[in-house]
């Protein structure tokens, strides 16, 4: 009997997703992907000055703090025709990498994992054989007997005290859950270094940014991180000795732990290589210089597209082929919900025609989610690590191929297993393990710069709004972790006059589009197996395998000047909050 | 400071604790204490970590049996996180939490009962357990929120489970012994709120009147302050002193340019006038390039970030005011120089600039452009009063 669930909301993601599919014979047969949250930033950043709209659009996400600030920077760039230094396309390569490194780690361990491992089982292992387990995947130096011991006797108390905090009520026991209990016992140990692993490498960020999360040296025509050996409040030989440091520790725990954990994990679920391939349409916009300037051409992460899974032919990228629909989101075209627009022209009004809440079900035969539906050529397209993964296999990137080769080699498959939800979850492993690689040796070439006596960070020749044309448009790109993210601006008499941004959540998670062809997460779930529809872990590793990040993907520019609701900030005075309200002494 | 002085070791009676909220671990039920005890903390490790939280929460050396009390006899206090419009900024600062760690906090410390982020159970299971704590404990959880709240359109911006985020912020904070406001969003309103504020997005405090409120204002919050309230809260039974705007004191209490370590190239007049100049290689005062640390309140310069590594200023960028209410709108354009700086003095409290900035937001509302080229106006003005200096 065909049933109707909803998943509302999914959890371990960044922001607020809301799956609803339809279920028959065990299987989802149809599946409706909405975003539920809106905020309208780029209304926001209408009228403002340029050099600030980093500032803004960083906070779009918290997770990944760092691509909405380097892909303004470069959108008002581009506009304004500046290059930046090298040292500066540099650090910003640095920062990006390590961003992709820590947060495809925290994804596979924090956010993913949990999919696939279950803690309580842990509880069975045997420590000694979980030791013998880890010592024949990895050298990794945590894995004797002892050491798994005290985490299952950590886990165990924590069972015993009755209060399971953010392991209460999950799907542990469900049939779906493959690994042995010395598996789960190990992922578990992993799942805890992971916690501080991932606090201690991000202080790289914190020496080159000032802090994490929202790192605050962007600018626009460089970075406002000082160079020189010889100052104790620049970048100096200390520092790079410490960011060098922390670069070994993150490609390290890579090297020896998430890898292998990748593999061993995997190998238990050979049946996920088969499932949740989706559109089969991949795109990427390409990053990071392997030149002084931003070349398109010259990136390590090649730029480009693939079509119905062909692989061997990437497609040069042609920017003026992205439109996006709003058939089936809460948005209004003036000339209409059923024609595409281009980012430029990119014209947007919400209006919610979605159910009063509380609601149970949304109206997935209208309109049904904050996401718009970016497509290129008219094809939804896949975003992320597998879509950088597959053009940079296809381009002749060596060292993909290499690793690529490695990684499928160990699971026994063939390529075709790389279009699955866990080809998705292993294409982002190998490209951790990429970019680890090549942090030290962005590093030596910023050193190798500052040791020439090159220390520009920033070029000011087109810092003054006053040396500005009256009009200027723009777009910047970057590889986010989870995929091509594209802003476009309009300046207008040194001002913004039009800001879009089109995010790698949108082009996964968008729902249908006027032709009703579905978006990448409806696409991949159709098929998913659900053993009991009350307890759908099945549909959270295919949602979880693109890594959603939802407050990134939902929001929108209004150009029509419809007039929007304005509510004045209420002054905290008035709100109990003042010298009456919350004010409390100690003592 | 005149309160008794409580020694006490594992085994021996403490203090009675006024007003806690919190019940006292039952025999058997294991305490913070006894988990770090588990994880093979000394007693030694464990003195050395109460006392940097004591350090931290500006507290005196013989506060820390008493914190170490607290810390061995309580049960382990509910929490519930809801994210709202958010970026998880917040979420990802306290995922950098050092002292305690996030892991010791998370699995030890207080009981993490809903985060959507990191709790492994999704859909109705999940919603399950949030309806659970409020239930069984009313007036016993601690709630925090992160994000503002949408209330134009009926709150159709932000809906979670079906439900709206002022829907479910009534119930959750309303039934809260407190709420904590993780970061400037929750606290004033924050970027959704900035003009033209697209879906009425409000404050924590605007959306539910009446309810006590922790702002731990910022953009994000740094996870020490956190950490050194909620440890405060289970060491006292009660949440440190605020400011008019109903930030902790101990975080918010002095301007970022009062302890910033460029001070004194302020206070001799040297500046950095260009990114990547001599002045700003040398860590000269960034006040030329657009600092707002004279009028922001917060402990960057003496936390600093991600365990002490940096802080925005300490890496070359100006401060933008981030813990300051409505900042978006008054702390902009972010490299403009900020007005008067001299007028300042170092006596002016949280309270009274606190004041000054709501007033002038209401300009900003209605004036955003005017006051912009105010600010602008007076900022070459005092440029030149700066170059006097």
């Amino acid at each position: 009997m065909a049933e109707r669930i909803v998943v509302d909301p999914i959890t371990r993601i960044e922001g607020h997703l809301r799956i609803e599919a339809q279920v028959d014979g065990g299987k989802i047969q149809d599946a409706w992907s909405s975003s539920t949250m809106f905020r309208g930033i780029e209304t926001i950043l209408k009228g403002r000055d340029p050099r600030d709209a980093w500032v803004f659009t960083q906070r779009i996400c918290g997770v990944c703090t760092t691509v909405h600030a380097i892909t303004s920077v470069r959108a008002v760039e581009n506009a304004l025709g500046i290059t930046v230094p090298e040292n500066a396309e540099i650090i910003r390569s640095i920062i990006a990498g390590l961003q992709q490194v820590q947060d495809h780690v925290v994804h596979f361990y924090h956010l993913h994992a949990l999919d696939w491992v279950d803690i309580v089982s842990a509880l069975k292992a045997d420590p000694v054989k979980t030791s013998a387990l880890a010592q024949s995947i990895s050298d990794w130096p945590l894995s004797s007997a002892t050491y798994f011991k005290g985490i299952r006797e950590r886990v165990q108390a924590f069972v015993d005290a009755g209060q399971l905090g953010p392991f209460d009520n999950a799907y542990w026991g469900h049939p779906a859950y493959r690994l042995p209990p010395e598996a789960n016992l190990m992922a578990v140990a992993h799942y805890l270094e992971g916690l501080e692993w991932q606090r201690d490498v991000i202080r790289g960020h914190a020496i080159l940014g000032g802090k994490n999360p929202h790192l605050q040296t962007y600018l626009v025509g460089g970075m406002a991180v000082p160079l020189d050996f010889n100052s104790q409040q620049a970048v100096n030989a200390g520092t790079i000795a410490t960011l060098r440091a922390l670069f070994a520790k993150a490609k390290e725990f890579v090297e020896k732990v998430y890898i292998p954990d990748l593999l061993a994990v995997a190998s238990f679920y050979p049946e996920w290589t088969k499932l949740g391939a989706g559109v089969g349409n991949y795109l990427s916009f390409g990053d990071f210089a392997t030149t002084p300037e931003l070349d398109a051409e010259k990136l390590f992460l090649p730029r480009g597209v693939i079509f119905d899974k062909a692989i061997d032919k990437p497609q040069p990228l042609d920017m003026q082929k992205i439109v996006e629909y709003v058939a089936h989101s809460w948005y209004e075209y003036e000339g209409g919900d059923q024609g595409g627009l281009h980012p430029y022209k990119g014209e947007t009004s919400p209006r919610y025609t979605g159910p009063a809440p509380p609601y149970k079900f949304l109206t997935t035969d209208g309109k049904y989610s904050w996401l718009k539906s970016p497509r290129y050529e008219d094809r939804p397209m896949e975003v992320g690590p597998l879509a950088r993964m597959l053009v940079a296999y296809g381009s002749g990137h060596k060292r993909v191929q290499e690793l690529v080769g490695l990684v499928l080699g160990r699971l026994k498959v063939g390529p075709e297993a790389l279009f699955s939800t866990l080809g998705r979850t292993a294409a982002r492993g190998i490209e951790t393990l990429l970019i680890a690689e090549q942090l030290e040796s962005w590093l030596d070439k910023l050193a190798a710069n500052m040791d020439r006596g090159d220390l520009r960070v920033h070029t000011d020749d087109k810092w003054d709004p006053s040396t500005w044309p009256d009009e200027a448009e723009g777009w910047g790109f970057h590889e986010a972790p989870r995929g091509a993210l594209g802003h476009w601006v309009r300046i207008e008499k040194g001002k913004i006059a039009h800001y879009q941004c089109v995010v790698p959540s949108t082009w996964n998670g968008g729902p249908r589009d006027a032709k009703g062809q579905r978006g990448p997460y409806e696409e991949a779930l159709v098929g998913t197996p659900i053993a009991n529809p009350e307890k759908p872990l099945e549909l959270l590793r295919t949602v979880h395998s693109f890594d959603p990040c939802m407050a990134c993907a939902a929001h929108v520019v209004d150009r029509t000047g419809r007039k929007l609701a304005q509510v004045r900030a209420i002054s905290p005075l008035a709100l109990g909050v003042g010298p009456q309200g919350n004010r409390e002494k100690v003592l | 400071m005149n309160l008794p002085i409580y020694p006490t070791y594992p085994g021996e009676s403490g203090p009675p604790f006024l007003n806690s909220d919190v019940a006292a671990a039952r025999p058997g039920e294991e305490t913070f204490f006894d988990t770090l005890r588990r994880k093979g903390l000394s007693r030694r490790d464990f003195v050395k970590f109460v006392g940097a939280v004591a350090g931290m929460l500006g507290l005196e050396a013989s506060f820390v049996p008493r914190i170490a009390h607290a810390l061995q006899t309580k049960k382990k206090l509910p929490l519930v996180w809801l994210e709202f419009q958010d970026c998880a900024g917040n979420t990802e600062s306290f995922l950098r939490a050092a002292k305690p760690s996030i892991d010791e906090i998370v699995l030890e410390a207080i009981s993490v009962n809903y985060h959507e982020t990191i709790m492994a159970a999704a859909g109705h299971l999940a919603e399950e357990v949030l309806t659970r704590t409020v239930k069984e404990n009313p007036g016993g959880y601690l709630a925090v929120v992160e994000g503002s709240i949408p209330t134009a359109d009926g709150g159709v911006y932000c809906t979670i489970g079906g439900r709206t985020a002022l829907q479910i912020a009534r119930e959750v904070c309303g039934n809260a012994l407190a709420t904590i406001a993780a970061g400037t969003c929750a606290c004033f309103g924050g970027l959704p709120a900035a003009a033209p504020n697209p879906t009425g997005a409000v404050s924590v405090s605007a959306a539910v009147p009446g309810i006590k409120v922790i702002n731990l204002s910022a953009c994000p919050f740094n996870a020490a302050n956190v950490t050194a309230v909620l440890v405060h809260y289970l060491t006292f039974g009660k949440f440190p002193a605020m400011d008019a705007l109903g930030r902790p004191l101990f975080a918010y209490g002095k301007r970022i340019h009062d302890a910033c370590e460029r001070r004194a190239h302020f206070d001799a007049g040297q500046y950095a006038e260009g990114f990547g100049d001599e002045g700003h290689r040398q860590g000269y005062c960034l006040y030329k390039l657009g600092c707002k640390g004279p009028a922001t309140h917060q402990n960057c310069p003496t936390v600093r970030w991600n365990e002490g590594m940096s802080w925005p200023v300490g890496s070359g960028a100006p401060c933008f005011g981030c813990a300051e209410p409505y900042f978006w709108d008054t702390m902009t354009p972010f490299y403009a120089r900020l007005p008067k700086v001299d007028g300042f003095g170092v006596d002016v409290t949280a309270d009274q600039v606190g004041v000054g900035i709501v007033a002038g937001t209401a300009a900003a509302f209605t004036a955003h452009g005017i006051l912009k080229s105010l600010q602008r106006k007076r900022a070459e003005a005092s440029e030149e009063g700066g170059k006097e200096k």
